[in-house]
């Protein structure tokens, strides 16, 4: 029995398109594993469900009701659950607050914390966890709050819960303790919509897979037809052999090498790991599993508490960002507006500023020089806007990370770290992006490429590393990879 | 040059100044025209320090308690003490670069918060200066005085108060600073992103202390100035709330307290502005008790205006991001 559909979403967004007419129907009891690259617009198509965001076209029909957009309020009370891939949590409360949040129970005018407290613990049973409805939220690990996220969903009833990521900090027990307790729900006629990247759970619990690429629907899948492959081969909509392109040389010697470093998320961890040159280098991982940190220490931001690291062979001292500029080891950061870029300044004034210095002459800076070399840039990477005086803000996401890559790329870079260089990006820009990784890889400089989209780490990576808990857990060459 | 804002501010001024003139021609008598100048002088020097802390997304609110302590120094080393006056001012200047120092030091290196920082150095400062003075008023007394240093600080040349001319020889050296410097560059980019400036290899720290020193030294220097402007010094009320009119010409003058934006123009321009209507207040004869009221809600509905233009201005910029899009990237 149908129990929604969604028909034809659109949702547009200053600068890109999330959402190009796609349809979409949910039974009762059937689990629908929802896929596709990052910015494919998975997240985008929940949040219209569960009224955070509104289509800009389209029709969602709940029981039989037809609406143009829906309230969280009216999403929650037909049933729609959210487990938001951000977690939502109120850190200042403790677990039974933050399940009734919004719906606190009542004795007359006052809070009924007993009921609260009971109930929550019925609902924090069936997930194992360790923690009770007293506990403050502030003190619980990602993966804890991501379970409290569930339970939160499980509490409210729900006959659809969307699922976005929930597994993405959880342990392989904690994952086998969700997917049990997602079998009961489905037994009992709950729908579940289950957003992952972790291809090998989408195909344990899943009745059919949904894909989407660029905005619009790619393909479906039947459960008879659900395979790492077949999904992989929707996702980024050619085979995985033919989009990768060989590098012109084989890699050089040791560019960066890593010996024992710990950082101060895992300080009873050690990294080793070696970049050579002319070579990328991908690093695969959950969230949570140290890449980030590892990032930042090579980069000072978080310098490491111990270890080595040596660059063309000579042991280097990083303490903070100006240092491993100095070396010319840049790191291209995950969250651009927030770390790379200066929004309301023009593109010629962030293509300057990790040395802006060289720009200047007795303290003045020339803008003429300045401009000149963002001009440049601006050609050679292809960057689409009106000139160098435009502000960064009215570009697109890929246009901003091109900016980004322009300010080290002005630098001469002997090693860059990019840190989920396609975030937020369409496609195509994804596309060009990757050639100017290789265009680079093949002029020497070696390329360390984070990113939890497995698509992405295997069409674009030479040689694959992944990361779990704070340290190396193995490394692959490319005939390895599938 | 001179952005839309900043020629509203000035239209503004221009208005009000016109209706001014129109209800009492004396506001554009040598005299009062003057006076004003003077006064624009006075409160521009300092303004243009606070401003640039303000750009670097702190505040300094201690400004009118340093004209306390750093007045009462200098009186007393110069005054009593009998120091040369070259001597006295210097220490005035390098005091007032001390506790700048200090106070960028706390906010950088302590990670406080500026506002917090600066409301102790409020109180610290002014509790300082009366206990300096056992809370009694300090003067010149009988034959210390300088006629050379009163003249450059107090007098006039062809009826331009030097005062103004040393604001307008300070905001000309502040916009080389802040508008074509490495030091400017940096600030700006510390002011609307510090985490994204520290990921491009800016030292933040300094230049957010740096900062702070810099509006340190132009409070010292302004603090001789209302000396001999004031004659004396009552610690207990000297300069009180001078930090307000600092701050409020700083943000009409499109200092944003986020941090990132503004200009040496518009600072000037504001302090202009708070001038005007100090005077319009004046010489229409509305009672001065509404002094504050009027500057309040002139700076209010600046504030307001100010916001309502950013909002459009970002919402055509979006639009224009979005044809951008479509038009091809």
């Amino acid at each position: 029995m149908t129990l929604l559909s969604m028909a034809d979403i659109g949702k547009t967004y200053p600068g890109v398109t999330a959402l190009d007419g796609v349809s979409f129907t949910l039974a009762t009891g059937e689990v629908v594993g929802l896929i596709g690259e990052n910015g494919a617009g998975k997240s985008t198509l929940m949040k219209v469900l569960g009224g955070v965001v509104a289509p800009s076209r389209g029709r969602i029909v709940l029981d039989g009701v037809a609406h143009a957009a829906l309230s969280v309020r009216t999403s929650q009370a037909a049933g729609i659950a959210f487990v938001h891939q951000e977690l939502n949590l109120f850190e200042n409360l403790d677990v039974a607050a933050n399940i009734f949040a919004g719906r606190e129970l009542r004795k007359g005018p006052m809070l009924d914390r007993a009921a609260m407290r009971a109930q929550a613990a019925r609902h924090l049973a069936p997930l194992g966890v360790a923690y009770g409805p007293d506990t403050l939220v502030e003190l619980l690990s990602i993966a804890e709050r991501q379970m409290l996220e569930i339970a939160k969903a499980l509490s409210m009833q729900a006959r659809v819960i969307i699922m976005d990521e929930p597994t993405s900090s959880l342990s392989l027990a904690e994952t086998d303790r969700l997917l049990a307790v997602m079998r009961q729900l489905k037994a009992q006629g709950v729908a579940i919509i289950y957003i992952s990247h972790r291809l090998s759970e989408v195909k344990a619990i899943a009745d059919r897979v949904v894909c989407l690429r660029d905005g619009k629907l790619a393909g479906h899948l039947a459960r008879a037809e659900v395979s790492q492959d077949a999904m992989v081969r929707l996702m980024i909509g050619r085979d995985l052999a033919q989009l990768y392109t060989a590098p012109k040389a084989p890699p050089g010697d040791a560019l960066l090498q890593v010996t024992g470093l710990t950082t101060p998320a895992f300080p009873d961890r050690t990294v080793d790991l070696t970049l050579r040159r002319g070579e990328i280098l991908g690093l695969a991982g959950l969230i949570g599993a140290g890449r980030t940190s590892l990032a930042q220490a090579l980069f000072g931001i978080a310098p490491a508490l111990a270890g080595e690291i040596r660059l063309d062979g000579a042991q280097v001292t990083i303490r903070e960002p100006a240092d491993a500029i100095a070396l010319g080891l840049y790191l291209v950061p995950e969250d651009r507006k927030r770390s790379a870029l200066v929004l309301d300044m023009t593109i010629r004034e962030n293509v300057s500023l990790a040395d802006v210095s060289r720009f200047a002459s007795r303290g003045w800076v020339r803008r003429g020089a300045e401009g000149a070399v963002a001009s440049h840039e601006m050609q050679r990477l292809r960057i689409k806007a009106p000139g160098v005086e435009t502000p960064v803000i009215t570009l697109s996401g890929g246009n901003q990370q091109k900016v980004v890559l322009a300010k080290w790329l002005s630098m001469r870079p002997r090693a860059i770290v990019f840190d989920e260089p396609t975030r937020g990006i369409d496609v195509g820009a994804k596309a060009e992006i990757y050639t100017l990784m290789r265009a680079l890889a093949d002029d020497g400089v070696g390329i360390l490429m984070i990113s939890s989209d497995i698509a992405e780490v295997l069409v674009v990576s030479d040689r694959i590393a992944v990361m779990q808990e704070g340290q190396i857990s193995g490394t692959l060459e490319r005939p390895a990879f599938s | 040059m001179i952005s839309k804002k900043e020629l509203a501010l000035l239209a503004l001024i221009l208005v009000v100044g016109a209706v001014t003139y129109s209800i009492n021609p004396r506001f554009l008598s040598a005299v009062n025209i003057g006076n004003m100048a003077n006064l624009v002088g006075l409160f521009g020097i300092f303004a243009l320090g606070v401003g640039l802390v303000i750009i670097s997304g702190g505040i300094e609110l201690s400004v009118g308690s340093m004209f306390a302590i750093l007045g009462v120094i200098f009186l007393d080393l110069f005054a009593n003490l009998g120091l040369s006056w070259p001597l006295a001012l210097a220490a005035a200047v390098g005091l007032g670069l001390l506790l700048g120092l200090v106070h960028g030091l706390l906010v950088t290196k302590a990670g406080l918060q500026p506002f917090v920082v600066t409301l102790c150095g409020l109180l610290i400062y002014r509790g300082a200066a009366r206990f300096y003075t056992s809370d009694s008023t300090m003067g010149f007394g009988y034959g210390t005085d300088d006629a050379f240093l009163r003249w450059l600080v107090s007098d006039r040349t062809m009826g331009v108060p030097h005062t103004f001319i040393a604001f307008l020889i300070i905001a000309a050296a502040m916009a080389v600073l802040l508008h074509g410097s490495v030091y400017g560059r940096h600030l700006y980019a510390v002011g609307k992103n510090e985490e994204a400036a520290r990921y491009s290899g800016i030292r933040t720290g300094w230049v957010i202390t740096l900062t702070y020193v810099i509006c340190g030294g132009l409070a010292g220097l302004t603090s001789v100035f209302i000396v001999f402007y004031t004659n004396s010094v009552s610690p207990s009320s000297h300069g009180s709330f001078y930090e307000l009119y600092a701050i409020a010409a700083a943000v009409l003058g499109g200092c944003s307290l986020r941090g990132g934006e503004g200009s040496v123009i518009g600072i000037m321009l504001g302090v202009v502005l708070l001038q005007v209507l100090q005077n319009l207040v004046n010489l229409l004869g509305i009672p001065s008790s509404l002094n504050f009221a009027v500057m309040g809600s002139v700076i209010l509905l600046g504030v307001l205006a100010d916001q309502e233009i950013t909002r459009r201005r970002k919402r055509s910029l979006a639009e224009a991001g979005a044809l951008a899009a479509k038009r091809g990237k």
